[in-house]
């Protein structure tokens, strides 16, 4: 039989504490992955298909618009559809919160002598895992289109952690949203909102390219930031930055995440307390 | 390590929720260290609200309670040390097996990677869950799932343990295992609150009952006081004249 052992509840064991419960939370997201693949592969069929449909069947038309080859625009556009696919994660994030809430696992955990955040923040270190599995298979289907980086491996892998950063925000939005919506089937319903998030944004068309009155909100848009910051790091083909959000992406593209961040974790974990009310 | 003291206590508990009113008026409960203490009640009784607050899952409005010799708003970390909460809202989860589901709970509960291994491995045997254990929980029966469930709540072999109608929706074969199951636990020292509809699951479990209706305790003694204190043969006369009464 096991014995209790007491925990020594200093600070510094606390936060040892939480980042163990942490990871072991996420171990369970990873692992819900590899015995439904299914999820994992519908995810990832969304910037798959975005890059054959828009880079191949608009491209064409959408680099004369910008007065560029297709080949150019497909430069364009690769940026845009891996911020892109970091928004579309949100969608998972909330259904599998929502889940958790309906299904009770939230309450076991909250009942366990666990650290509290570690109970939402296993989702968000499962969520960048995950996100690095996306970019990778991403990058490859990038380079087999012809898309390139053009200024070496550290602009690759600044442009990456950017990435992974933008995701780690959207992923508390997500569950911050898991927690407040009534269920799963509303977290669905509601599923087409990540499209205006997704292509209101320097992703997929240029914003000068926008009607004025839609431009400024795209611009505005936390993913144009880390959108044309990663086109900067890359080296590819980007559109005029005459805005000051457009000048400023690369700070713009780690202060907005933070401040995501900043509003939506103590928000969630504030609702997290108030589930049992 | 037995004591005299209540292994839970608690006395004028208060609870109402935003347009519907009170949902506990002043429950007072004393559990004795050891035994098996059903709540007894209609649905809405305020059974699963009672469960929820001593198990830190819901907060007090007013009153006291203490479980396991613990304050249960000020110390919710050392009452979650010490308890295991089982039933109709804590969940397994559906998707893992049983042993992932049982090594992450143990992690969780603070074991070393090794330590989860085999506690798991000890309840799967325990519970009958061995052929099952890499089978994902989504194709177990209600049996099994409750068995694992309780598993789950026994991980760090808690002194309190709380089941919210442990055998509701269950057939009446599983119902007799997880019976079987709460017998051999408070043989072995656990205290367990269990909260039930059912007047036979208390009547055959419990060495005392505390019966709520309407958020106010209606009746408090075993079995067989509460039977004589309406002169009827059995629990559930007592029951319907006790509920109905109050």
């Amino acid at each position: 039989m096991s014995t209790l052992t007491e925990v020594a509840d200093t600070h510094g064991s606390r936060i040892t504490w939480a980042a163990v419960d942490t990871w072991v939370v996420a171990k369970r997201h990873l692992l819900h992955l590899v015995r439904r693949p299914d999820e994992l592969l519908g995810t990832l069929m969304i910037p798959v298909m975005a890059v054959a449909m828009f880079g191949f069947v608009f491209g064409e038309a959408f680099g004369v618009a910008m007065d560029v080859p297709g080949s150019e625009y497909r430069e364009f556009l690769l940026p845009g559809l891996f911020a892109l696919t970091m928004a579309f994660g949100i969608g998972n994030t909330t259904i599998s919160v929502a889940e958790d809430v309906r299904g009770g696992v939230l309450d076991r955990m909250r009942s366990l002598p666990m650290s509290p955040v570690a109970v939402l923040a296993g989702r968000a270190l499962a969520d960048m895992i995950l996100a690095v599995v996306e970019l990778s298979i991403l990058l490859a289907l990038g380079t087999l289109f012809g898309w390139q980086a053009h200024l070496g491996l550290g602009g690759v892998i600044a442009a990456l952690g950017l990435l992974i950063l933008l995701r780690m925000a959207f992923s508390w939005v997500g569950i911050l949203l898991g927690l407040l919506v009534s269920g799963p089937e509303a977290a669905m319903k509601y599923f087409a909102l990540v499209f205006p998030l997704a292509m209101v944004a320097d992703t997929i068309v240029p914003t000068d390219l926008m009607p004025g009155w839609l431009a400024i909100p795209a611009e505005w848009n936390p993913l144009s930031s880390t959108v044309i910051a990663t086109r900067e790091l890359f080296g590819n083909t980007a559109g005029p930055a005459t805005t000051w959000v457009g000048e400023h992406a690369l700070t713009m593209a780690v202060l907005w995440p933070v401040a995501i961040i900043a509003v939506c974790l103590p928000l969630a974990m504030a609702r997290l307390r108030r589930l049992g009310r | 390590m037995i004591t005299d003291e209540p292994a839970i206590w608690t006395q004028g508990l208060r609870k109402s929720y935003p347009g519907r009113g009170a949902a506990l008026d002043g429950i007072d409960l004393a559990v004795a260290p050891g035994t098996i203490h059903g709540l007894l009640g209609p649905n809405g009784a305020g059974k699963t609200t009672t469960v929820r607050i001593l198990a830190t899952l819901a907060r007090l409005d007013s009153g006291q309670a203490w479980v396991a010799g613990r304050n249960v708003v000020h110390d919710r970390a050392g009452v979650r040390a010490r308890i295991g909460v089982a039933g109709q809202y804590a969940a397994v989860d559906e998707v893992l097996s049983g042993r992932q589901n049982l090594e992450m709970f143990a992690r969780l509960y603070r074991m070393r990677a090794k330590q989860a291994r085999q506690r798991s491995g000890e309840l799967l045997e325990r519970f009958g869950l061995v052929e099952a254990a890499d089978r994902a929980v989504r194709g177990y029966s209600g049996g099994m799932r409750r068995r694992l469930d309780l598993a789950v709540s026994l991980i760090r072999s808690p002194r309190v343990l709380f089941l919210d109608e442990p055998t509701t929706g269950l057939d009446p074969r599983s119902r007799i295992e997880v019976w079987d199951a709460v017998r051999e636990l408070a043989d072995s020292g656990t205290t367990v609150l269990l909260t039930t509809q059912y007047l036979e699951e208390a009547d055959r479990l419990c060495s005392r009952i505390t019966m709520v209706d309407r958020g106010r305790v209606v009746a408090e003694g075993s079995p067989a006081e509460l039977k004589s204190s309406v002169g009827g043969r059995d629990l559930d006369e007592a029951f319907l004249l006790l509920t109905e009464g109050a």
